[in-house]
């Protein structure tokens, strides 16, 4: 704890020498909303923003936090009336309808300033929409799979890098009595993970992309053949059984008792795990397998953001703060291993040294040509990715329904692309 | 005195039709709530079923279009099909709530020591929130550690997902509400039977009448009133079972437990909802199908009053 606080101090300290003499005195009120209702954000938050008013004493900050869920509902009022200055939310397709609706600040003049020109380019396509951009990222993390090191040293496996490797050492696990992967689809999200990664890598990033805006049918043969890649995990019992009964946190303790080997998910997963009794030796991750070798790796990583009202009563100052949540100390700061966690946006912060962090930053920097996709239902829009993954979850329950289902998904896509 | 002999001539027009406002004026607070959240919306639901719109942007008019939609859904055997169909299954076999609570309040009809006890026991889950209820029936129909297969295991009877067969969900669900609701529709009974008439019984009983004769014949009858409420309790409960379905299956798994309530839901307001248009379309769907029980509520209750 005492060391946290140096640390804190000296990144206080350090980040009120550079930026003091740069910004002008700020004054009036500054509200702003986050949706980091869970403990550790909520705390790395607030004491983020405290650092920022100990920058600007003339400026009144007023925080208020809301639910993770409930926010996801309500931030269509508050955009609307009773506007904050700065509010959290998600990149990519997930701030469309906001953006279209003109309830969101173009903040392409931060994104032309060089300290964020320079330093956040691998997050900017996520925040662009029609060549502008409408926010700041302040954290992402990585997606693959994270499995149980002693079980496959123990069954002599190692970490697979092809699709053949894959089904190998799935067939292993199973006839061992375990299943490959556990996962909960009761939320129906994770299964938009699996389709994620099992797309991109048959078919390649740009397809995949192509297919979250519409401009591809589902009952193109290319779609078909992701999903008998699917099928032919599911067939030898790969997932565990009932996976539709059960949240994602329901499906950690199959993982955590043995009962399944491996989990793809995204690095939040790790704490649960660790908290669960794993160690970090019986704890590994590996990136999801290449499928077809002619398409180029990419890789999930979900983004999160701060976006500016357009209603925003004091923009000055909110502009003020975005430059400063992604300033390299903070960035540094607020994603390290005691606070979030996750991987910091801006290329002049450190990477925490958490192995898994320091793992998934290697392979987002290093081994993911082909692109960074947001995630299943950010990429999509809302409607698609629902009636998506509701397919999704169907033909993990029932694969031999797999044309029934593309062709329901080829309807919905006509319908919605329509509007 | 001169003054009081005055006092018919100046009298006010509020004092002279004193008699026909004051129930107006006591009615004025009630109304025009009634109106405000009832009356008022109902009308603005079926203006919003007209328009899609996102509940951000302008609304775009697009006539029936939304209806058609849903008619195509029907036809399709898609959502609003599954829905629908969950929404008759929800009608029919919550009504076993009825039977259920008249059975219990004749069991707890009678005077052994500490039978407040077991009433309140009895009464106990309709007391309880209807999340702890979904939650409670979640982990019992749970496919690994759950009870009921616990339970049938003993029987050498294979585990059972409940929750995650698109066959039991609905079933599933509607169990898990009877619960509480038999305990509305005992209590409702157990208040009526207080009020059956000793003599009508011992009458019958010289006649002959016997067992469920009796029960047919005479305690039925009188318990027509308590019938009533809890015939319209639990249509009206089937009608907007939301909750239980919300925590025990998100309507999964692949749609299949929705009913319109939380079809409505989940296409206007949840998280990937943004189709303000078409929930309303469904609202108006559920509401017209309210209409007919409301109707014929109303229907009775006026009769009802005529008869006396």
């Amino acid at each position: 704890m005492h060391s946290i606080f140096k640390r804190t101090a000296a990144a206080l300290a350090t980040s009120v020498a550079i930026a003091a003499p740069a910004s002008a005195e700020l004054t009036g009120e500054l509200r702003i909303f986050l949706d980091t209702s869970n403990p550790a954000p909520r705390a790395t938050m607030e004491a983020m923003i405290e650092r920022f008013a100990a920058q600007h004493p003339g400026l009144e900050i007023e925080t208020t936090v809301i639910d993770r869920e409930a926010y996801k509902t309500q931030i269509r009022n508050f955009l609307t009336a009773d506007t904050p200055d700065v509010a959290t939310w998600y990149a990519a397709n997930r701030m469309k309808p906001y953006v279209e609706a003109g309830l969101f600040e173009d903040v392409s003049d931060l994104w032309a300033e060089p300290a964020i020109a320079d330093n956040l380019a691998s997050t900017k396509g996520a925040m662009t929409i029609d060549g502008k951009q409408w926010g700041v990222p302040y954290t992402y993390y990585q997606w693959g799979v994270y499995y149980r090191k002693d079980i496959f040293d123990e069954l002599g496996l190692s970490e697979p890098t092809t699709w053949e490797e894959e089904l190998a050492n799935c067939q292993k696990i199973v006839e061992s009595g375990r299943a490959c992967y556990t996962i909960g689809t009761k939320f129906l999200w994770t299964a938009g993970g699996w389709f994620d990664y099992l797309n991109m890598r048959t078919n390649g990033f740009d397809f995949h992309q192509q297919l979250a805006n519409g401009e591809i049918s589902w009952e193109d043969d290319r779609v078909k053949q992701t999903f008998a890649n699917w099928k032919q995990l599911i067939d030898m019992g790969a997932f565990i059984d009932n996976h539709q009964t059960y949240s994602w946190q329901e499906a950690l303790p199959f993982m955590v008792k043995g009962d399944a080997t491996a989990y793809l998910m995204g690095n939040f997963a790790v704490a649960p795990l660790r908290e669960a009794g794993l160690t970090d030796d019986q704890l590994d991750f590996y990136q999801f397998v290449a499928i077809n070798p002619d398409v180029e790796l990419a890789e999930d990583a979900p983004t999160d953001t701060f976006h500016i009202p357009a209603n925003a009563a004091n923009k000055e100052a909110a502009r003020e703060f975005l430059r400063f949540a992604v300033s390299p100390d903070e960035q540094t700061e607020i994603n390290n291993g005691a606070n979030l966690g996750q991987l910091p946006v801006n290329a002049q912060s450190s990477v925490d040294e958490d192995k898994f962090l320091q793992q998934g930053f290697q392979m987002l920097s290093a081994n993911s040509p082909g692109g960074v996709a947001q995630f299943w239902d950010r990429d999509a829009p809302a409607e698609m990715a629902k009636a998506s993954m509701e397919g999704f979850q169907e033909f993990m329950v029932k694969p031999d329904n797999a044309d029934k289902i593309l062709s329901k998904l080829e309807r919905a896509r006509q319908r919605i692309y329509d509007n | 005195m001169t003054t009081a002999a005055d006092i018919p001539e100046q009298e006010s027009w509020f004092h002279r039709n004193q008699q026909r406002i004051a129930p107006w004026l006591f009615l004025a607070p009630g109304l025009l709530f009634f109106m405000v959240y009832v009356i008022i919306p109902v009308f603005q639901s079926f203006n919003l079923s007209l328009y899609e719109w996102d509940g951000l942007g302008a609304a775009e008019y697009v006539g029936f279009r939304n209806y058609e939609d849903l008619y195509w859904e029907w036809s399709d055997r898609d959502a609003f099909y599954i829905s629908l169909k969950n929404n008759l299954i929800w009608l029919l076999l919550y009504l076993l709530a009825i039977p259920a609570g008249l059975f219990i309040a004749l069991f707890l009809n009678q005077t052994v020591w500490g039978i407040r006890l077991y009433k309140s026991l009895f009464f106990f889950p309709f007391v309880i929130s209807q999340v702890v209820v979904g939650l409670v029936f979640t982990w019992f129909y749970d496919p690994t550690f759950g009870l009921l297969n616990e339970f049938l295991g003993m029987f050498g009877m294979g585990p059972l997902n409940v929750l995650g067969d698109e066959r039991f969900v609905t079933y599933g669900i509607i169990f898990a509400g009877l619960w509480p609701q038999t305990a509305y529709c005992m209590i409702l009974y157990l208040t009526g039977l207080n009020a059956v008439d000793p003599e009508q019984i011992e009458a019958g009983r010289l006649d002959g009448a016997k067992g469920a004769k009796m029960l047919w014949h005479i305690i039925l009858p009188q318990l027509r009133p308590a019938t009533f409420i809890a015939f319209v309790v639990t249509i009206i409960g089937a009608l907007r079972s939301f909750d239980l379905i919300s925590i025990m299956t998100q309507g999964g798994p692949f749609g299949s437990s929705r009913v319109l309530a939380y079809y409505m839901f989940e296409v206007a307001l949840s998280e990937y909802g943004f189709r303000m248009g078409y929930g309303a379309a469904i609202a108006v769907i559920l509401f017209l199908i309210m209409l007919c029980f409301i109707a014929y509520f109303l229907w009775s209750m006026y009769r009802e009053e005529k008869g006396y």
